[in-house]
C-alpha cells in the first residue's frame, strides 16, 4: 500500500426525512483494493456517488491527491481520475466495443470519426489489462463480463487514479470473476486506488487489502482484511441497537396446517432450487441482501415470471400456476414492492380499486354494480381502518400507507388465503408502518398466512414467526424465531458459495 | 440488456444479420421485378420503368431522412403533409409572387427545417412522445399548406415554361429518350447519409440515443442537440422530397400528403430499421422504399387494384416487424 490518494472527511449528505451519510470519514491508498460493505441502506452507494459527483454533499471536505475537490458530476469526476464502475451497466448495445469505450470523445479525421484509430487505441487498452475482446463487437454479442471488462478499459481510458467497482461481481460467473480478479490485481500493482463494494465475504477475503464498515449511513470502523474474520466483520455490520421487541416466540399453532409448498422451484439465475412451506396463520420472513431472489422467488411462484421447474402445493393438492390469473384463482395475493406500477391504479378511486382484482364478481349483465362495490369497499375502509375522505377519493391522494391497505383490501376482498407482502413498509413513515404492522398480525391471526419479504432487518425479527433466508438465487437457512438474531441471519446471507 | 449472459458464439452475427436483411431485400426487389416482368408484358416497358422511378424519388428521399428519428427509437409523421405543404409554399412564391424557381425552392427548404426544428423541440427538449409530437406537426403542415395555397392546386412552372429547368434534374431528355437523372441524386444523398450515419457524431450519437438514452446522457453527450438534429434531418428530407415531387408531378393539391409518410417509413423499416431504435441503414431504408414502389405500381399490372397494394404492403411490413422481434429475442437470451 502506497500513500493516501484519496480521503473523505466528515461527509454529510442528508436526503428529506433521511439523515443519509452522518460524518462519514473514508480513505483510499495508493494500491489498494479497499472493500466497503454494509447492509442495504447503509449508505455505501450514495457515499460512492457523493464522490463522483452525483450527489451534492452537504457538509465535509473530499481531498485527492493533496487538494480539495468537490466534482459536480461524473464528467469532472472522471477527467480528474475518479471513475465508477456501475453495477448496472451504461452500455450502447448496438454501438461496438470501441465505440462504446470512446464515447463522447471520439477520434476524428475531419468531420469524420476515426474509427480505426479507436479500435487502435481500445486494442491497447485491452493489452494492457491482458484481456482478450476485439474492440470492433458489437457490445451486445458480448457476455456480462466481457461488457464489464469493457467498462473497466473505458474508466482506465480516462487515466483513472481511482477507480470504485460498485457490486461487480453480482452478475458474473466464477470463471469470469477470476478474470475480474486477475485485472484488478493488476491495477493495484499499477497503484491505483480501488474501492470495492460487494455482499461476498469470500472476495472481500481474496481480493481487499482493507475494509471499511458502514451502517445507517454512519462510519463503523476499518480493519485490515488479513487480521480479520468473517464474523468481525458480520458484527460490525449489524451491531445496531434494536428500537422495536422483536417477536419473542411463533404465533403459530404447532399443528396449524401446511397451505403452501414449494418443492425445487426454480427460475433463471435468480431462483435455484428453493422449497419451503407456508403454514397457516403463519408470517413467514424472507430475508436477505439485494439481489438475494427474494422477489424473483415471489413473482415465480405467483407466476409473474416463468418456472423452469418445480411444483406448488396448496393444501396438500399440487397446482399449475403459469400467469398471475392462475394464481389469485389459487387465493394467492402479491403486494409488490413497487406499489405505483404493480399494485394500484393511482388514478381510480378506492371503490373501483378494492375490486380490481374481483371485477367479476360485481358485474351485472353490462354493468359494474355500484352499489355493491361501493358497499365492499366500505367494508374493509372500515375494517382495515384506512384514512380516506370517502371510498371515492382518488388513490393517488392517499399517503403511501393508506395506498398500502387499498391493496390489501383488493386482495381480501378476492378472498386470497395467501398474501405475499414484498417490503410491505418501503416508503411508508414510521407511525403507519406500525399499522400495517398490526394490519399484518390481525391477518394472521384471522388464519391467513403472509409471505414477508424486507430487507430490514428489524422488521423481519419483529415479524416474522419463521424466517428464510436467501442468497444469490439460493435458500441458504431457515431459522424459527425463537432462535433467530441478526448475527445468525446475516451469517446465512452472505454465506460463502463455492 | 437482460442481464443473463449472452453466448459469445456468434462473432459479427449482427453485423452479417443486418448486412443479410438489406441483401435479402435486395434479392425480394429483384424477385418482384421478375416476377411483375414474367407475368405482364406491359411492365416490361422502359415507361413503366421510369413511371416507378417518378413515383420512388419522394418516398425514397421521405425515407431517408426518416431513418434518422427512427433510429432514435422516435418516428417522424409530419414528413407526408409537410411535403405537400413545403410544395405549394415554394410553388405559391413562384407562380403567384413571381419568386425566381431557385428562391422558391430555398423558401421550401428553409421552412422543412423550420419544421423538423419544431418536431425535435417539441420531442427533445418538451419531452413530448415523438409520435403525437410528429402527430400534430403533421395536422399543422397540412393547415398551412391549405392556407398558403388558397386551398387551391398549384402547379409549378410545366415543362417547356420559362423556370422549368428544374424539371430537368430528376429527368432530362436526350435525344428523345429519358434519362432518370434524379435516380442519381437518390443514390448520391444515400451515398452522402449513410456517410453521415456510420462515419460523424450525428449518425453515432443518433445510433446510441436510439440503443440507450440514459447511459448517452451519462456519457456526458448533449443528447437534446443530436435529438434535435435527427428531426431536422427528416424534416430538411421531406423538403427535398418536395422539390422532387414538384419536379415530378405537375399539380399539387393541398389537403393531401397524409399517408406518404407511412410509405417512407415502411420502406425504412422494411429495410432493416429496428422498430424500437438503435438499428437502420440508409442503404436499407433505399431498397425497402423500392419493394413499396415496386408493389404500389407492379400489382395493377397483374390486376390487382391500388386497395389490395395497400393490403399487401401492410403484410409485408408485418413480415419485416416480425423479423425485428425475432431479431430481439435471440440477443435477449
Amino acid at each position: 500500500m502506497g500513500e493516501v490518494i484519496l480521503t473523505m472527511k466528515e461527509i454529510d449528505k442528508f436526503f428529506p426525512g433521511v439523515h443519509a451519510l452522518d460524518h462519514v470519514s473514508f480513505e483510499v491508498r495508493k494500491g489498494e483494493v479497499h472493500a466497503l460493505m454494509g447492509e442495504n441502506g447503509a449508505g455505501k452507494s450514495t457515499l460512492m456517488k457523493v464522490l463522483t459527483g452525483i450527489y451534492k454533499k452537504d457538509s465535509g471536505t473530499i481531498i485527492y491527491e493533496g487538494k480539495e475537490v468537490e466534482f459536480h458530476n461524473t464528467r469532472e469526476a472522471q477527467s480528474a481520475g475518479v471513475v465508477i464502475v456501475h453495477q448496472e451497466l451504461n452500455m450502447l448495445g448496438h454501438l461496438t466495443v470501441a465505440q462504446n469505450i470512446f464515447i463522447g470523445r471520439e477520434f476524428k479525421k475531419g468531420i469524420a470519426i476515426d474509427d480505426k484509430k479507436m479500435n487502435e487505441e481500445a486494442k491497447k487498452l485491452f493489452d494492457r489489462l491482458h484481456i482478450d475482446i476485439d474492440p470492433t463487437e458489437t457490445m451486445s454479442n458480448l457476455t456480462v463480463g466481457k461488457q464489464q471488462m469493457c467498462e473497466i478499459a473505458k474508466a482506465i481510458s480516462h487515466d483513472a487514479k481511482v477507480i470504485v467497482f460498485d457490486e461487480p461481481s453480482a452478475a458474473l460467473t466464477e470463471t469470469e470473476i477470476e478474470e475480474l480478479f486477475k485485472i484488478i490485481r493488476d491495477l493495484r500493482k499499477q497503484q491505483m486506488g480501488i474501492v470495492y463494494i460487494s455482499h461476498r465475504m469470500d472476495e472481500i477475503k481474496v481480493i481487499t487489502d482493507r475494509v471499511t464498515v458502514m451502517r445507517d449511513g454512519t462510519y463503523v470502523g476499518t480493519l485490515i482484511t488479513e487480521e480479520c474474520t468473517k464474523d468481525d466483520i458480520i458484527n460490525m455490520m449489524v451491531g445496531r441497537v434494536i428500537y422495536e421487541d422483536p417477536k419473542q416466540k411463533s404465533m403459530v399453532a404447532k399443528d396449524a396446517p401446511v397451505v403452501l409448498k414449494v418443492e425445487h422451484l426454480n427460475a433463471g439465475r435468480m431462483v435455484q432450487d428453493v422449497s419451503f412451506e407456508l403454514h397457516k396463520g403463519e408470517i413467514l420472513g424472507f430475508s436477505g441482501l439485494m439481489g438475494a431472489g427474494r422477489t424473483e422467488t415471489a413473482r415465480a411462484i405467483f407466476g409473474a415470471d416463468p418456472k423452469e421447474s418445480g411444483d406448488i402445493y396448496i393444501n396438500g393438492e399440487k397446482v399449475t400456476i403459469n400467469s398471475p390469473e392462475d394464481a389469485v384463482k389459487c387465493g394467492i395475493g402479491y403486494l409488490s414492492e413497487d406499489r405505483k406500477r404493480y399494485g394500484i391504479v393511482v388514478q381510480k378511486t378506492v371503490a373501483e380499486n378494492s375490486t380490481m382484482a374481483t371485477l367479476e364478481k360485481y358485474v351485472k349483465g353490462l354493468f359494474i354494480d355500484k352499489k355493491a362495490e361501493r358497499e365492499v369497499s366500505q367494508e374493509y375502509v372500515d375494517s382495515l381502518d384506512t384514512k380516506t375522505p370517502s371510498i371515492n377519493q382518488l388513490v393517488v391522494n392517499l399517503s403511501g400507507g393508506n395506498q398500502q391497505k387499498v391493496v390489501i383490501a383488493k386482495w381480501l376482498v378476492r378472498n386470497c388465503d395467501i398474501l405475499i407482502f414484498d417490503e410491505p413498509t418501503r416508503g411508508i413513515d414510521v407511525g403507519a408502518k406500525n399499522e400495517i404492522y398490526k394490519l399484518m398480525n390481525k391477518l394472521a391471526e384471522d388464519g391467513k398466512s403472509i409471505i414477508m419479504i424486507s430487507s430490514e432487518m428489524t422488521e423481519i425479527l419483529r415479524m416474522s414467526d419463521r424466517i428464510v433466508v436467501m442468497c444469490e438465487g439460493k435458500k441458504t437457512g431457515e431459522i424459527g424465531i425463537e432462535e433467530a438474531s441478526q448475527e445468525a441471519i446475516m451469517n446465512m446471507a452472505t454465506r460463502e458459495i463455492s | 440488456m437482460s442481464k443473463n449472459s449472452v453466448p459469445n458464439t456468434q462473432n459479427k452475427s449482427v453485423i452479417s444479420r443486418l448486412g443479410g436483411q438489406k441483401f435479402i431485400v435486395l434479392l425480394v426487389v429483384v424477385g418482384l421485378i421478375i416476377f411483375f416482368s414474367a407475368v405482364s408484358p406491359d411492365f416490361r416497358k422502359y415507361s413503366t420503368a421510369m413511371s416507378i422511378l417518378d413515383y420512388s424519388y419522394y418516398i425514397a428521399l421521405m425515407a431517408i431522412g426518416v431513418t434518422f428519428p427512427l433510429i432514435t427509437g422516435g418516428v417522424d409523421l409530419s414528413i407526408g403533409t409537410g411535403l405537400i405543404c413545403y410544395s405549394l409554399t415554394g410553388g405559391f412564391l413562384i407562380v403567384q409572387k413571381g419568386w425566381p424557381v431557385w428562391a422558391g425552392m430555398l423558401m421550401a427548404l428553409l421552412l422543412s427545417i423550420v419544421i423538423g426544428l419544431l418536431n425535435g423541440v417539441l420531442v427533445s427538449i418538451m419531452n413530448l412522445p415523438p409520435f403525437l409530437a410528429t402527430l400534430c406537426t403533421c395536422m399543422i403542415t397540412r393547415g398551412l399548406g391549405s392556407i398558403f395555397s388558397n386551398r387551391l392546386g398549384i402547379s409549378w412552372p410545366t415543362s417547356g415554361t420559362p423556370g422549368s429547368w428544374f424539371r430537368n434534374i430528376f429527368k432530362i431528355t436526350v435525344n428523345g429518350t429519358k434519362i432518370p437523372l434524379g435516380f442519381l441524386w437518390v443514390l448520391l444523398l444515400v451515398a452522402v447519409m449513410a456517410f453521415v450515419l456510420n462515419h460523424t457524431k450525428i449518425g453515432r450519437y443518433t445510433i446510441a440515443i436510439g440503443s440507450n438514452k440514459e447511459a448517452t446522457i451519462l456519457s456526458g453527450i448533449n443528447v437534446k442537440f443530436y435529438h434535435i438534429m435527427a428531426y431536422v434531418i427528416s424534416g430538411l428530407f421531406a423538403g427535398l422530397a418536395a422539390i422532387a415531387y414538384s419536379a415530378v408531378f405537375s399539380t399539387v393539391q393541398p389537403g393531401t400528403g397524409a399517408g406518404f409518410e407511412l410509405e417512407a417509413i415502411g420502406g425504412a423499416i422494411i429495410g432493416g430499421v429496428s422498430a424500437s431504435g438503435g438499428v437502420g441503414s440508409v442503404g436499407g431504408s433505399l431498397i425497402g422504399v423500392f419493394v413499396i414502389c415496386l408493389l404500389k405500381t407492379g400489382l395493377p399490372y397483374i390486376g390487382l387494384q391500388a386497395n389490395w397494394q395497400q393490403i399487401i404492403t401492410g403484410l409485408v411490413l408485418i413480415g419485416a416487424v416480425l423479423v425485428d422481434i425475432m431479431k430481439k429475442k435471440k440477443e435477449k437470451i
